[in-house]
C-alpha cells in the first residue's frame, strides 16, 4: 500500500506536466502563452509575500536564539515528564509550529545522536511528521492576500498541533516501546 | 493578533537573552540571517509558483478546471459550506489538499496561495479572515499527509534500516490533528468575528 502511494506520488507531477499542456494543445489553446501568463501572476504572488516571510523569520529567529525557548522547555519539562513525555522531544514540540527548518534541524540532531531506529529516533520522527509549521503557514497565506485579523485560526491550528503530538507520542509508546 | 504575537516574540526574546546572559552580537546576527533565509525561501518559491501557476492557467483555459469543479463539488461543499457553487477556488483547494496528501509540499503552497486569492475575492471584510480561509489554513497547518516525504528522506539519510516504518503513525497523527483542527475551527468560528 505504502509502495503504491509512494510510486504514485513520484509520478503524479510529471504526468500532470504532460497531460495538461497536451489537453490544452488538443483543444487549440496557445499553451505557451497561457503558461507565461500564469507564471507572471505566480512570480507576483511570490514576491508579494517576501516581507511576510522575512518578518516572521526575523521574530522567531530572535525568540529561538535568545534562549527563551530553552526557558520555556525548562519550565514545562516537569509537567510534561510527569505525563510520560521524554525530555528530548519537548523542544521539538515547541519548535514544530514556529520554525520548519529549526524543527528539522533538531530532529536531525536527535536522529544522529540516538539513531533513527531507536525509540527516541522513531518518536521524534513521528512528532516531526505529525503536523506542519503553523505560524509560518498562517503568516504567508494570510499575508499574501493582506489579511490582518486571523480570528480563531491560530487557536484551531495550535489545537491541531497539540492533538497531533499527543497522538504521535501515544502511538509510539504503544507500537515502539 | 499577529501584532501581539510578533511583538511578544521579539520583546520576550530580547529580555530573556539579557537575563540568561547571551551575547547581543549573536542575537543581531541571527536576526539579520533571518532576512537572508527569507530571501532564499522566496527565491525558491518564485520559481515554483511560476511553474505551477503557468500549468494551472493552461488547465483553466482548456476548461479542465471547470469540469473538475463539477466533479469535486460535494467534497468541497462539505468542507467549505460557504463557497458558492463551482467557485474558481475549488480547483486550487483540491490541488492544495492533494499535494499535501501526496507529500508534495513544494506544489501545495502555490495552490494554497491561489486558493487564498480566490477566497479573498468573495470576502466581505478584506482585512479579516473569512470562515473558508480559516478552514483552508487549518487543513494546511495540521499537515495532513499520506507520504511524510521529508522525514522518510531524513531517516534514510541518517542510516535507518526501515525509514518508512513511521508512516502508519504519522498518517494517524496528522489525521487526528486535522480532525481536531476542523472541529476547533467549526466550534470557534462563531466566537471570533
Amino acid at each position: 500500500m505504502i509502495g503504491i502511494i509512494s510510486f504514485f506520488s513520484k509520478w503524479v507531477i510529471p504526468f500532470m506536466f504532460m497531460i495538461i499542456p497536451l489537453l490544452g494543445w488538443l483543444k487549440g489553446i496557445d499553451v505557451y502563452e497561457a503558461f507565461i501568463d500564469g507564471a507572471k501572476e505566480g512570480v507576483k504572488t511570490a514576491v508579494r509575500i517576501l516581507p511576510y516571510i522575512v518578518s516572521m523569520l526575523f521574530a522567531i529567529s530572535i525568540f529561538r536564539t535568545s534562549g527563551a525557548l530553552d526557558l520555556l522547555v525548562q519550565i514545562t519539562s516537569p509537567v510534561l515528564n510527569f505525563w510520560g513525555i521524554p525530555g528530548e522531544c519537548i523542544p521539538l514540540m515547541f519548535l514544530r509550529p514556529l520554525s520548519g527548518t529549526g524543527a528539522l534541524g533538531y530532529t536531525t540532531e536527535i536522529l544522529n545522536t540516538y539513531g533513527p531506529d531507536s525509540f527516541l529516533g522513531r518518536l521524534v520522527s513521528c512528532i516531526q511528521g505529525s503536523t506542519d509549521t503553523t505560524f509560518y503557514i498562517l503568516t504567508v497565506y494570510f499575508g499574501s492576500v493582506g489579511i490582518k485579523r486571523f480570528r480563531h485560526s491560530v487557536f484551531a491550528g495550535l489545537a491541531a498541533d497539540i492533538a497531533g503530538f499527543i497522538m504521535a507520542i501515544m502511538m509510539c509508546k504503544i507500537f515502539f516501546q | 493578533m499577529l501584532n501581539f504575537i510578533w511583538t511578544f516574540f521579539i520583546v520576550l526574546g530580547i529580555i530573556c537573552s539579557i537575563i540568561m546572559g547571551k551575547s547581543g552580537e549573536a542575537l543581531t546576527n541571527a536576526a539579520i540571517k533571518a532576512g537572508q533565509d527569507g530571501i532564499e525561501i522566496c527565491l525558491t518559491l518564485i520559481g515554483v509558483m511560476a511553474i505551477w501557476m503557468g500549468i494551472l492557467r493552461i488547465a483553466e483555459k482548456a476548461g479542465l478546471v471547470e469540469s473538475l469543479a463539477k466533479f469535486i463539488e460535494p467534497f468541497i461543499r462539505w468542507l467549505f459550506p460557504e463557497l458558492p457553487s463551482k467557485h474558481p477556488a475549488f480547483t486550487p483547494i483540491l490541488f492544495n489538499i492533494s499535494a499535501n496528501l501526496l507529500g508534495l509540499g513544494n506544489a501545495a503552497t502555490p495552490f494554497g496561495l491561489k486558493a487564498m486569492e480566490e477566497l479573498q475575492k468573495i470576502n466581505n471584510r478584506k482585512n479579516t479572515a473569512s470562515n473558508s480561509m480559516c478552514t483552508l489554513l487549518v487543513i494546511n497547518t495540521s499537515g495532513l499527509t499520506l507520504v511524510p516525504a521529508t522525514i522518510i528522506a531524513l531517516r534514510s539519510a541518517t542510516g535507518s534500516k526501515n525509514p518508512a516504518e513511521i508512516v502508519g503513525i504519522t498518517i494517524i497523527s496528522t489525521l487526528t490533528a486535522t480532525i481536531v483542527g476542523l472541529l476547533a475551527d467549526r466550534f470557534l468560528r462563531n466566537k471570533f468575528h
